[in-house]
């Protein structure tokens, strides 16, 4: 008799912990093939609230960590990614993803990692700057991370584009609440495993499956998440950005009727990085 | 962490028990009147900028711009309506596609130095003609407003040709058109700030100064002018908020850029939800100004004078809120209230005046309704007992103690000079004080000690932070807000990276 295998039950990765949605719910999810391949958690506004709470509490530690720390955290990310390829290709074959197409996105979301990785402790070098003030001041500019970044990944690339969505938002010290693709859900429910095992606190990545008509609103309007960025419909960004107005909250969104080539070298930037961060001068005075 | 400064760091005369030696002011004689006389040469009728000509309001309406220090007609501004603003938009639209966009930023900057060295040789009629307008001292507009507004484009103008360094590891290309709105508490210098990297930049622009003071914009279009600055780089059109908002949804706006109250800049996030603009925000603010124990004093008095009273306190970084460590807060608030009694309220042209007029009726009754409320809510209110002229719009300066974070006057921007002083224990309290607001534009730090400034502002929520001074302001350093203070910087190379797209 052959060995029945044990399937896993997908779990979303939120403050460090592996759960369900709040609301029992689920949607099943299909391999490429048509045939049942698992239930996902289906997220509610409730969820979305519960993760910016863990953010919120994971947010200053994280922002806290050297530059140093934070880079080699993201390396350590990397190197999970790396040592769990296969895993990941599996997870990318379940939305149909051909063997070679699932190494180039596994090797470009990893590279991606390293990437953002050495920019940890060297965007303030090129960012930031000492301003030459008409006045006896010591006046320089410094960054700051924005705190907690709503992330709205596309449908496609459900590993590498979630990934760069990701990457630049932490790097600089943000902690994300990220919804992942409706349909291609389980590279985000595989990645949440190799966060949990990153050194990466709990709390500084939560990830979401479920329907984007749900979940977008409380995006919109959740008044925690300083920044909303990624991916979005003329529908969806007009929805974000009305809500975005009720606390003057960041929005950069690509469109979705444009699709982004998420392999290209200007898909990773230290522009990226930026969109993350705030500006802080400080005027020291100088004198005796 | 103990914050309290041990006491042997205390000066002696203190520490002795015998009370500091104080400043006397006193009101031993008085003053002659010294009004700045320099001639603002100011026009009977103000047409809008478009295309390099003064034109006049598809409409033929216009409004009256009156001086807030005597209520007196100081001359009419057209009315811009959407057909005025079409017209703006399609001046700045050819420039951009038919000169300015085309023209090597070396020839650009040139333009740029001319227009500062032009207004430079004209400062004192337009520090004249801004005090008239705005109802702000003399020796502010003098000193302040119009050689910053000088400074902003000789800077700006330099970026000019470098702007390769402004985004390394990428090439930077202009926006297009430019529509800007600017808010009333600095018509001259706000006009500078939007202007200046815009043009830098190689973008066109359509501005609208506020509609009670756009006067000094126009006597910078005289300027744009006698410098030959190509017709439609920059269009005034003046006008009220419709023309505002005509301004902001124009579809041929590529970014819109706005400073002025959080509560307008919400309406416009909102507006502009179903474009892909991109929009800049400079906001209101609630600043913190926290005065530690071991900071020079009687310096920090005068900073805290500065901090809120500056311009009328009609500033959106004003220190409005002060926090006193709590071991030198009744020696802080004594000699506050002693330098608040010889500040000299009154005729905003005469150069011995601290506090001119506040802007408009408008402004005063809201000033009027704040203080209102924080005396119902049970602040007390100090204000000297000083004449105030009977013809304008004036307000006393007036400190608000025992206040409490709940109340609406340490909560809500009064944009007037209106204080409201509150203490704490720890630098933690202090921290938590200070960032317990939905804004975040500013904040001060007064303290001897240099790390505890880098302390506080790592911890300070603020786009700006002023250790031992209080509303400094340079073109080289970048402005702007955490929060609901907005979005954006101005000033400085991240002023630039707002106004440009990466290619």
């Amino acid at each position: 008799m052959t060995r029945l295998p044990i399937t896993k039950t997908p779990k979303v990765y939120v403050g460090g912990a592996f759960i369900r949605s709040e609301s029992a719910r689920t949607y099943p999810l299909k391999d490429a093939a048509g045939n049942f391949f698992a239930n996902i958690p289906q997220c509610t506004r409730k969820d979305v609230r519960n993760a910016v709470e863990a953010a919120a509490k994971a947010g200053p530690g994280w922002a806290k960590r050297t530059p140093y720390n934070r880079g080699q955290i993201l390396y350590r990310l990397a190197e999970m990614l790396e040592a769990r390829k296969a895993d990941l290709a599996d997870a990318l074959a379940v939305g149909g993803a051909s063997k070679a197409a699932a190494a180039k996105e596994i090797t470009a979301t990893i590279d991606r990692l390293i990437y953002y990785a050495g920019w940890a402790d060297k965007y303030e070098q090129v960012l930031g700057n000492v301003n030459p003030v008409a006045s006896p001041h010591f006046n320089f500019t410094v960054t700051e991370p924005m705190g907690i970044i709503g992330l709205l990944a596309p449908e496609e690339a459900p590993l590498l584009a979630l990934v760069s969505l990701i990457a630049p938002a932490i790097t600089s010290g943000n902690t994300v609440v990220a919804l992942a693709s409706t349909a291609q859900p389980y590279p985000a429910i595989v990645l949440g495993e190799m966060l949990a095992t990153s050194d990466l606190p709990g709390g500084v990545v939560n990830l979401l499956t479920g329907y984007r008509k749900e979940l977008v609103p409380t995006f919109a309007t959740h008044t925690h998440l300083r920044a909303i960025a990624g991916v979005a419909n003329a529908e969806e960004r007009k929805a974000l950005k009305l809500g975005a107005a009720d606390s003057v909250k960041r929005v950069k969104l690509a469109q979705a009727e444009e699709p982004v080539d998420w392999f290209s070298d200007q898909a990773q930037s230290l522009y990226e990085l930026r969109d993350h961060l705030e500006f802080k001068t400080t005027w020291h005075p100088i004198g005796a | 962490m103990p914050t309290v400064t041990s006491e042997k760091k205390r000066p002696a005369a203190r520490s002795a028990g015998r009370p500091a030696p104080e400043l006397i002011f006193g009101d031993l004689w008085e003053y002659d009147p010294s009004p700045e006389t320099a001639d603002p040469r100011l026009k009977a009728r103000y047409d809008h900028f478009i295309g390099g000509r003064f034109t006049a309001p598809a409409s033929g309406k216009y409004f009256d711009s009156i001086n807030p220090a005597n209520e007196a007609k100081l001359a009419e501004l057209a009315h811009g309506s959407a057909a005025d603003v079409d017209a703006a938009y399609a001046a700045a639209r050819k420039a951009f596609d038919t000169t300015w966009g085309r023209m090597p930023g070396r020839e650009r900057a040139k333009y740029i130095y001319r227009i500062a060295r032009l207004l430079q040789d004209r400062a004192r009629e337009f520090a004249v003609a801004e005090t008239m307008d705005g109802g702000k001292a003399i020796k502010e507009s003098r000193d302040f407003d119009v050689p910053m507004a000088a400074a902003h484009f000789f800077y700006h103008a330099g970026w000019a040709d470098k702007l390769d360094y402004v985004a390394p590891g990428r090439k930077v290309a202009p926006l297009g058109v430019v529509g800007q709105v600017i808010p009333w508490n600095f018509p001259l210098l706000m006009l500078a700030w939007k202007l200046a990297p815009a043009l830098a930049m190689g973008n066109t622009v359509v501005i609208k100064p506020a509609e009670t003071t756009s006067i000094t914009a126009l006597k910078l279009a005289e300027i744009f002018q006698d410098a030959g600055l190509p017709p439609g780089v920059v269009n005034i059109v003046t006008g009220f908020g419709d023309t505002g908002a005509a301004i902001m949804t124009h579809p041929v706006a590529a970014k819109v850029a706005f400073t002025g109250s959080t509560e307008v800049g919400k309406i416009i996030m909102r507006s502009l939800a179903g474009t892909d603009k991109k929009m800049t925000l400079e906001l209101g603010g609630k600043a913190a100004n926290i005065v530690f124990d071991d900071a020079p004093i009687d310096q920090a008095v005068e900073g805290i004078v500065n901090g809120i009273f500056f311009n009328q306190g009609h500033v959106c970084c004003a220190g409005s809120r002060l926090l006193v460590h709590e071991p030198v807060a009744a020696e802080v608030l004594a000699k506050l209230k002693n330098r608040v009694k010889v500040l000299r309220i009154g005729d905003p042209l005469d150069k011995n005046t601290d506090i001119g007029a506040i802007n408009s009726k408008e402004q005063l009754g809201t000033i009027e309704r704040l203080v209102a409320t924080g005396v119902k809510e049970g602040a007390t209110m100090f204000q000297p007992a000083c004449k105030l002229p009977s013809k304008g719009y004036y307000f006393r300066p007036t400190i608000f103690s025992g206040v409490s974070m709940s109340h609406r006057i340490a909560r809500e921007e009064i944009f007037g000079p209106v204080l409201s002083v509150l203490t704490f224990r720890t630098l933690e309290e202090a921290v938590e004080k200070a960032n317990n607001t939905a804004y975040g534009l500013s904040a001060g730090v007064w303290t001897d000690k240099g790390s505890r400034i880098l302390k506080m502002s790592t911890e300070l929520k603020a786009g700006v932070v002023w250790a031992n001074t209080y509303n400094k302001f340079d073109p080289a350093s970048p402005f702007g807000g955490y929060k609901e203070s907005g979005f954006g910087r101005e000033g400085g190379r991240q002023g630039l990276l707002d106004y440009c797209k990466l290619a």
